[in-house]
């Protein structure tokens, strides 16, 4: 039980310095550029433009208002993909602090995936914006996104805790996980509907891809504008805890060890 | 008995895993495993390390290069891990080990105060009430909002030096970090280090030069690759390591 409560005394000794890593990200990313926060709304909209003029044509009769189908899936991934990628790379460029300091080291890989989730936040903007200009009916529903981004925030904890770990000891982790997320993005159904993929495929997909969850639960909030199945439901929380899981205890077993590493 | 030492280091062993050749990724450490190359070689950087400290001592660490102060530190800090024996501290430690290392380049000076100091697990309301002590210690009232890339290495280490000191900690450990700043500002600093060991604060003391040691310190150890040379009394312990570099 002390155990428990020295690491959680621990945490809150240093929620301080989580917030002022997360603003430091925050500010430093718009700080010297001229359009600033807009970046964050301009940035999703633009890419979305294009998808649309691309694919829209190419996958019609599926979906029902191309540009919020795919702004949905869009924001969710890139968050997952963001924060996982800089989180990789939070022991490491923080090694020099490491190696001098007690600090406990989970605090910047959180704070990674903290500042990520604060993009995210900034480009549910844009989302608003194209339900606008598209037209797309508001339901209460959308007031439910958290349930979403909660247990999504959880699984991106986990993955990032596990790439940190792990790219400490091999540096090659950045380019087989580079490959990885490419590969992933084209298994998502972000652009395409899922109808689209051979039936092996298609049940793959459906129950061991962790992103199809949450940008399908993102989908029935937003667009269907209604609540998600049980199942559905369910699968979010039990991803984010298997994968918090594996990666709290790679990251615990290992962070010992860190210091001979970086 | 322990009771009464504020750092009990007990038969401390320390090791590093010194591979022959550095595999940090996957590729090349699977083809090791599948030719069984991979091998690793033992180092110890210390080896059965004893140091008692009782509360308002101040200890100097000297030794060569290499010889493994740097790394009784950090084991004292919990940075390292003991592999055998134990370290065991009570009380607040303010390391003071390469200041600045938790400056953001990028930040202003303003910034990196909050920055740095929760980096020591400070929270920041009590940097807020601190936070003009800081700025006055280190004589940079002019440049609160320049960005710390701006500054000289002096600059930077008043900055660090005023913040890591600004609490009284009940260890205070220092590793080398004088040698920067001008005269005046050691002067300072060496002031502010002997109102501190009056106050009772625990000094833990790295440093090559044996006059700063001396002036500083009441007790000494003297490192010598890895093993305990000698430790006692500051006059003792210093005067026998100058004679055997002479």
């Amino acid at each position: 039980m002390s155990v428990t409560r020295d690491r959680i005394n621990t945490f809150f000794r240093y929620k301080d310095l989580l917030r002022e890593l997360v603003v430091r990200d925050v500010k430093l990313k718009y700080r010297r550029s001229f359009l600033g926060y807009v970046w964050s709304i301009l940035n999703p909209l633009l890419i979305m433009l294009v998808m649309t003029l691309v694919f829209s044509q190419m996958f019609q009769r599926g979906i029902e208002n191309f540009p919020v189908y795919l702004l949905t899936g869009q924001a969710l991934f890139d968050f997952m993909n963001n924060a996982t990628h800089m989180s990789m790379y939070s022991v490491l460029d923080n090694g020099a602090l490491i190696k001098k300091i007690y600090v406990p080291k989970y605090i910047f890989t959180l704070s990674k995936v903290t500042s990520s989730l604060i993009d995210l936040i900034f480009s549910m903007g844009a989302l608003i914006l194209v339900m606008l200009i598209t037209r797309a009916p508001f339901s209460p529903y959308i007031l439910l996104f958290p349930l979403v981004v909660i247990p999504l925030y959880i699984f991106v904890c986990g993955l990032g805790f596990f790439l940190s770990a792990a790219n400490v000891f091999f540096r090659d982790i950045q380019y087989i996980y580079n490959a990885i997320t490419v590969a992933w993005m084209y298994v998502t159904p972000m652009f395409y509907p899922i109808e689209l993929l051979p039936d092996w495929l298609r049940k793959l997909v459906e129950y061991c891809n962790p992103m199809f969850y949450y940008i399908q639960f993102f989908r029935d909030l937003v667009l269907y504008r209604h609540f998600t199945t049980p199942r559905i439901f369910i699968g979010c929380w039990v991803m984010a805890f298997i994968m918090l899981s594996i990666g709290l205890g790679v990251f615990k077993k290992t962070q010992d060890n860190f210091i001979l590493y970086i | 008995m322990s009771e009464e030492y504020i750092v009990d280091v007990d038969n401390l062993t320390i090791r590093f895993n010194m591979a022959s050749e550095k595999v940090d990724n996957l590729k090349e450490y699977v083809i090791k495993l599948i030719k069984h190359e991979l091998m690793f070689q033992e180092f110890l950087a210390l080896k059965d390390v004893n140091l008692k400290v009782k509360r308002g001592e101040a200890w100097g660490l000297i030794g060569t290069n290499g010889s493994g102060k740097s790394t009784l530190l950090k084991a004292c800090c919990g940075i390292l891990k003991p592999y055998k024996g134990s370290v065991t501290t009570k009380g607040t430690i303010a390391p003071l080990i390469e200041l600045g290392a938790g400056f953001d380049m990028n930040m202003t000076a303003r910034e990196n105060v909050f920055l740095n100091g929760t980096v020591l697990g400070h929270s920041r309301k009590f940097m807020e009430e601190h936070f003009d002590e800081i700025i006055e210690f280190a004589e940079l009232q002019d440049f609160l909002d320049v960005p710390i890339k701006n500054f000289s290495s002096g600059m930077q280490a008043r900055l660090g030096f005023a913040i890591a000191t600004m609490v009284r900690p009940d260890i205070l450990v220092v590793d080398e970090i004088l040698s920067v700043g001008d005269y005046q500002f050691q002067q300072k600093c060496y002031e502010r280090m002997g109102q501190m060991l009056s106050g009772g604060t625990t000094l833990l003391y790295v440093s090559h030069d044996i006059n700063s040691v001396r002036q500083l310190c009441d007790h000494a150890i003297w490192i010598d690759k890895g093993n305990v040379r000698m430790s006692g009394l500051v006059e003792e312990v210093t005067t026998e390591y100058m004679h055997m570099n002479q």
